[in-house]
């Protein structure tokens, strides 16, 4: 390997549960796909911030009010920042990117899209971005269509181009997939879709921890993304849109924060982005999401997508040197993620075998159960990667796979 | 014997690899369907009763090795078995994998079922050890409606 400019033995020193062991073995996390381990720089961020300025945002006058607001707001300029958006108030603090999906189906959905009208999705989808789109669909006598894969785990572009037309209002994408790590080519699909006149939300869950991402670059309507997958807090996440189509959205939810007066006939809602923010929202998990962009940011987006995809290619020609293994998605363009099934060994067995080894990976059908099906498979095993991961790491991983199949000869 | 060999016992792995009375019984009077919306593990059980007996169990479906071993041990244990027996078998067998009354490590007066005696030291994998026999208690109250482990 070239050499990397990220220390990584210094790296898993700033996690604290990577000095852990299970079943007596060290800790080897590979399910990072699911939620990422935390920095203690994240770790402290959120306890300084109860330990030091906790109290409500946007209300009060005195100093601790003041000091929590500007760390809440901080953190949104660090988020618009690290997303390359032009303006803060394009940034909605969510609970998640299934909540930021279910938003815009609720929102822009309901008032853009009608009976007859189109929404198109692929089979790559997390379950987050395909039942907001059923539910939306079925409200509006809607038509959800979905653009098939080829058998490495692609996106069909031609299928893709053939199915827009007038009748497209939405294209809801991801950006790179849960289940295979397919990297998905976002910016033309984007351009496509915009020469229909269709709006296009990205779901970046799975590309903001592993890739640079520039959502300006990349024309999209909306983006977003969960905070837990890119090494910060559960509860938090955010979702940019472009201004001015937020500002002709219909409200999402309602009651405090969200609005300017309120009177018992008529009420003044609120500027961007609070428009879209009713109630006191996760002031702690939005601070520790800044710390983790300050933190990847630190290390360099860049070194990491490149470290990531030198170990996520050794693990995939790992794993596909053992005979009984077989990859699910090997597609061109993608992230850290290798996805396979081992012959006449369901992935339960495999992911318990592996515990006893102290390795974590996911077993199931990861919330992609379309893309499950278009294998023919129920589940696969799957080893999704990180910048604290380690090529040694991975020999651990095939050793382990190895014994899986001596067990199930 | 390591943990995992406990768990992944020589009779489970056969079961698993030449499951028993696997398929649908041509003549049945009870039948349930169960699945694990966790993991998308699903079974079809078929059962033919003749006067309160248990005269033929079968299985059908997708699972993991724990989970096809257990369904197949099932079937062979509850042929002969009165509707009571039966249901006094499921309790038991729960009753271990999900570590209750387990002080000792005498035998449980399970037989043949005490080979998943290691799962209750897996809670993740006590919903695998459980699917079919669920889905068969399902099957004798005759509700017929499909059962979750949820
Ligand atoms: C591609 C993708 N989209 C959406 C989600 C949903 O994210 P969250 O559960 O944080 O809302 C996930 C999480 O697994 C995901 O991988």
């Amino acid at each position: 390997m070239d050499a990397s400019p990220l220390d990584i033995d210094r790296i898993r020193r700033d996690f604290p549960i990577l000095q852990k062991t299970v079943n007596d073995k060290p800790l080897v996390y590979l399910d990072n796909a699911a939620t990422a381990q935390k920095p203690q720089a994240v770790i402290d961020a959120i306890s300084n911030y109860y330990s030091g300025c906790n109290a409500n945002v946007h209300r009060g006058v005195h100093r601790l009010s003041v000091d929590a607001t500007d760390a809440y707001e901080g953190a949104r300029s660090k988020i618009r920042e690290f997303i390359g958006a032009g303006r803060v108030e394009e940034i909605i603090y969510v609970r998640g990117a299934t909540e930021a999906i279910n938003l815009v189906a609720q929102t822009y959905g309901q008032a853009n899209v009608g009976t007859g009208d189109e929404v198109i999705i692929s089979t790559l989808e997390h379950h987050s971005n395909i039942v907001p789109w059923q539910i939306l669909c079925k409200q509006l006598g809607a038509t959800l269509r979905v653009v098939p894969i080829n058998d490495a785990g692609e996106f069909l572009f031609d299928e893709y181009e053939a199915m827009l037309g007038p009748r497209t209002k939405l294209v809801a994408i991801n950006h790179v997939s849960n289940a295979l790590g397919t990297i998905n080519p976002v910016k033309r699909i984007v351009e496509k879709a915009h020469e229909h006149g269709a709006a296009v939300l990205v779901d970046g869950a799975q590309a903001v921890p592993h890739v640079m991402v520039d959502v300006r670059a990349l024309d999209c309507d909306f983006y977003t993304f969960s905070s837990h997958k890119l090494f910060g807090p559960t509860g938090v996440g955010a979702l940019y849109g472009k201004f001015d189509i937020l500002e002709a959205m219909p409200l999402y939810q309602s009651g405090g924060d969200m609005i300017k007066s309120v009177t018992f006939e008529k009420t003044t809602y609120n500027d961007l982005p609070y428009r879209f923010e009713a109630g006191t929202p996760n002031i702690a998990g939005a601070v520790g999401l800044g710390a983790a962009i300050d933190y990847v940011t630190e290390l360099g987006m860049d070194n990491i997508a490149r470290y990531e995809h030198d170990l996520g290619r050794y693990a995939a020609e790992a794993l596909s040197s053992v005979p009984e293994v077989r990859l699910i998605g090997t597609a061109r363009e993608k992230a850290a993620v290798v996805s396979f099934v081992v012959d006449g060994v369901h992935p339960h067995d495999i992911g318990t075998i592996l515990d006893q080894e102290g390795i974590a990976i996911r077993t199931g059908h990861h919330c992609a159960q379309p893309v499950m099906e278009r294998f023919g498979v129920v589940a696969t095993a799957r080893a999704s990667m990180a910048f604290y991961n380690t090529r040694d790491e991975i020999d651990k991983l095939v050793d382990a796979v190895t014994k899986v199949i001596k067990v199930f000869r | 014997m390591s943990d995992l060999e406990d768990l992944y016992q020589e009779i489970i792995l056969d079961h698993n690899k030449r499951p028993r009375n696997h398929g649908k019984l041509e003549v049945s009077n009870r039948t349930a369907e169960g699945f694990n919306p966790l993991c998308g593990d699903h079974v079809d059980i078929s059962i033919n009763v003749e006067d309160g007996i248990v005269k033929e169990v079968a299985f059908e479906g997708s699972g993991c090795a724990i989970s096809t071993a257990s369904a197949s041990i099932m079937t062979e244990e509850l042929k002969g078995k009165t509707l009571a027996e039966a249901k006094e078998l499921f309790k038991k067998f729960h009753s271990m994998i999900t570590g209750e009354e387990r002080e000792t490590t005498e035998e449980t007066g399970l037989g043949k079922l005490d080979v998943f005696s290691g799962v209750c030291r897996y809670p993740a994998r006590v919903k695998c050890a459980t699917l079919a026999w669920h889905t068969v208690n399902a099957a004798l109250d005759g509700d017929g409606e499909a059962v979750s482990t949820e």
